[in-house]
């Protein structure tokens, strides 16, 4: 049994965007962390490497630098790292990135007792596209929105989280799972997996490990042939000052609503 | 010459400092007042190969170097400086005289389980009448055949009332005094005829623990003497010229901690229709002291990096210990005196850093005796 996580770097929102010439975001420009929902992806991938002792991989498409998240990862408890890296796949939408993450999932090989994990969606993007995407491509069942995941061996039990309640779902393995942040705390690295993470081993799937893998289709992929083309990224400019009322009582509260009337929120 | 950290070096310091600003931050505070030993954190930092960083795997260690503990020691002790004091007797004190002086076998039984965070550590040297005169010891071990006899007391020992394993020195003979007349001993907390005093009430490192080492007629196995008879006083002044670098890198943190909450303070405390910070008199102060944090910190990898290779690292430790530990009681200073009022009330942190820097210039030999061996390797 093995767990495979689709992990992916994005930009630290704390920071400046910044922009390449054709629209797209210049990643390498800006600083950068692991997705929140994918940590926790990565967190469910361990905590069940912690029962069953399965094996787990993380699967990353982005340029070389992610190789410093991958490293991280490695240290928090990951066994494996695989950096999807080339130009060809570069400026892919999320047609187009599903495509080439399922082919390296696939290349990599799903058992019949193995569990493929992403996150919900990525604070760049926030398309929330790409799990169930490579769900469809590999042909794998998927449950979306995990906010809790029991495993019960040839299946599991997974807590959905809706915007108007929770949903249970039992799905048999292999399976596809898009995972909250709110699914758990992601641990932290370990010192002695921090002076051993270095030497762990990082394959780079290029252009030319993937371009025989059957779901790779080079019309399809990169900038070119991505069906959706981001027209411009900018940072929004701020909204105005925000007004603080103070106060417990009926003047405060008739004041707030009148406000609020008068901006036709109510 | 290299002041780059490596990369293991560099993500250590990524990982402690999302730990303190999760974990230890948070919770410092409130801790303090209530004199609270950081249980959990402790186990968390064991779990997480916080409390063995420079000991070999082969030892359930992390396998990292001093420099890694310093950054460890710092990041920890500028969140809340009692954690770091708790790792610091644990890991330099108690786990290094087993780890340098041991046998193999002392270091499987006693090593192995501090290194993993599944025992406590803690050290002890000084007593009532022995404290910068570590040798006047009068705790007593007598060799009774087939085991050792201890009895006397050491007090101010940090750890004490939640340690499982103490490293301490007994004086065999009496007759041939420091040099060849004290021994060096592991004592486990369930050992007879050993116990603990009451916790100490005191200035800072509140959440530390804080007690005397009792020894009624303690019998331990003949297997816990640790090197030779009579080495005790080179044991124990050969740990403590290591430990010595993780103080240092307490007194940095403790002044980079101070730094930290006083620099934002000064961002938004509004005096003469600008904040603080716009004053020259205090951005010149904070300036002055910056440099000299960062002067300690250069002293505090120096060592520790002579550490590593294995070199002598007694003067520079001792420097960088009396050095560090005097920015962190300047810096806490200003920055209580830049809090102003505010500084005076204890819902401000800054008094904490003011309270807890105090310690630094005492303990693990103070600023004093620091300047006694670095005057004796210099002026000779």
């Amino acid at each position: 049994m093995k767990a495979i996580v689709c992990v992916k770097q994005v930009p630290d929102t704390s920071g400046v965007v910044a922009v390449k010439a054709d629209g797209t975001m210049d990643r390498a420009a800006m600083a950068t962390i692991t997705n929140h929902d994918d940590l926790a992806a990565v967190e469910a991938a361990l905590e069940l490497k912690d029962q069953t002792d399965c094996k787990v991989i993380v699967v990353s498409m982005g340029p070389p630098p992610a190789e410093g998240m991958l490293r991280e990862l490695l240290a928090m408890g990951v066994d494996e790292t695989y950096l999807v890296s080339a130009r060809e796949f570069g400026g892919s939408d999320t047609y187009a990135t599903s495509q080439i993450i399922a082919a390296a999932v696939n290349k990599i090989g799903v058992d019949a007792d193995d569990v493929v994990f992403c996150g919900r969606q990525a604070i760049d993007g926030d398309t929330a596209q790409v799990g169930p995407q490579i769900a469809e491509k590999l042909g794998l069942p998927q449950v979306t929105y995990a906010a809790e995941i029991t495993d019960n061996g040839d299946s599991l039990t997974v807590k959905r989280l809706l915007e108007d309640g929770h949903m249970m779902i039992k799905v048999n393995k292999p399976c596809l799972i898009t995972c909250v942040k709110e699914l758990n705390d992601p641990r932290y690295m370990h010192v002695a997996r921090i002076q051993d993470c270095y030497e762990m081993p990082l394959t780079i799937f290029d252009y030319e490990a993937l371009k025989n893998e059957p779901l790779i289709d080079p019309d399809t992929i990169g900038l070119l042939g991505s069906p959706t083309n981001v027209y411009k990224s900018f940072s929004p400019p701020p909204k105005g000052e925000a007004v603080m009322l103070e106060g417990a009582d009926r003047a405060t509260v008739d004041k707030l609503t009148g406000i609020l009337a008068d901006k036709h929120l109510i | 010459m290299n002041f780059q950290l490596t990369r293991e070096q560099a993500l250590t310091k990524k990982m402690v400092e999302k730990f303190c600003e999760e974990v230890v931050a948070p919770t410092a505070d409130d801790m303090d007042v209530a004199h609270e030993f950081p249980v959990d954190i402790v186990k968390q930092m064991g779990e997480l190969g916080m409390m063995g960083i420079m000991w070999p795997k082969e030892y359930g260690g992390a396998g990292g170097d001093y420099v890694q503990y310093c950054e460890v020691i710092e990041r920890l002790t500028a969140a809340h400086a009692a954690v770091g004091t708790v790792v610091a007797a644990h890991t330099s004190l108690c786990s290094g005289p087993i780890y340098y002086y041991g046998t193999e076998e002392q270091k499987q039984e006693w090593l192995v389980p501090l290194a993993k965070g599944e025992r406590l550590g803690a050290f002890g040297l000084t007593e009532a009448d022995a404290g910068s005169d570590s040798g006047a010891t009068q705790t007593t071990a007598v060799d009774m055949g087939d085991h050792w006899l201890i009895n006397g007391s050491k007090i101010f020992i940090t750890n004490a009332g939640y340690a499982d394993t103490f490293c301490i020195t007994a004086m065999t003979d009496k007759k041939k005094g420091t040099r060849g007349g004290i021994s060096f001993f592991i004592i486990d907390k369930d050992d007879p005829g050993f116990s603990t005093g009451a916790e100490e009430d005191k200035l800072g490192i509140r959440c530390s623990s804080t007690r005397e080492l009792i020894f009624e007629d303690c019998k331990i196995p003949k297997d816990r003497l640790i090197g030779q008879v009579g080495q005790g006083f080179k044991i124990a002044m050969g740990t403590l010229e290591k430990a010595r670098i993780g103080v240092a890198a307490q007194g940095v943190g403790v002044a980079q901690g101070a730094f930290e909450i006083t620099k934002e303070y000064m961002g938004q405390r509004k005096q003469f229709g600008k904040t603080i910070n716009k004053f020259q008199y205090p951005a010149f102060t904070m300036a002055e002291l910056y440099t000299r944090i960062e002067a300690a910190r250069l002293l505090v990898m120096r060592a520790a990096d002579l550490a590593d290779k294995g070199l002598p690292c007694g003067t520079q430790s001792a420097m960088a210990k009396f050095y560090a530990s005097e920015i962190a009681m300047d810096m806490a200073t200003k920055g209580v005196q830049f809090h102003g009022g505010y500084g005076f009330i204890n819902d401000y942190s800054i008094q904490r850093y003011f309270r807890d820097a105090k310690i630094m210039e005492i303990y693990e030999g103070t600023s004093e005796i620091q300047k006694l061996i670095v005057s004796g390797a210099i002026l000779r």
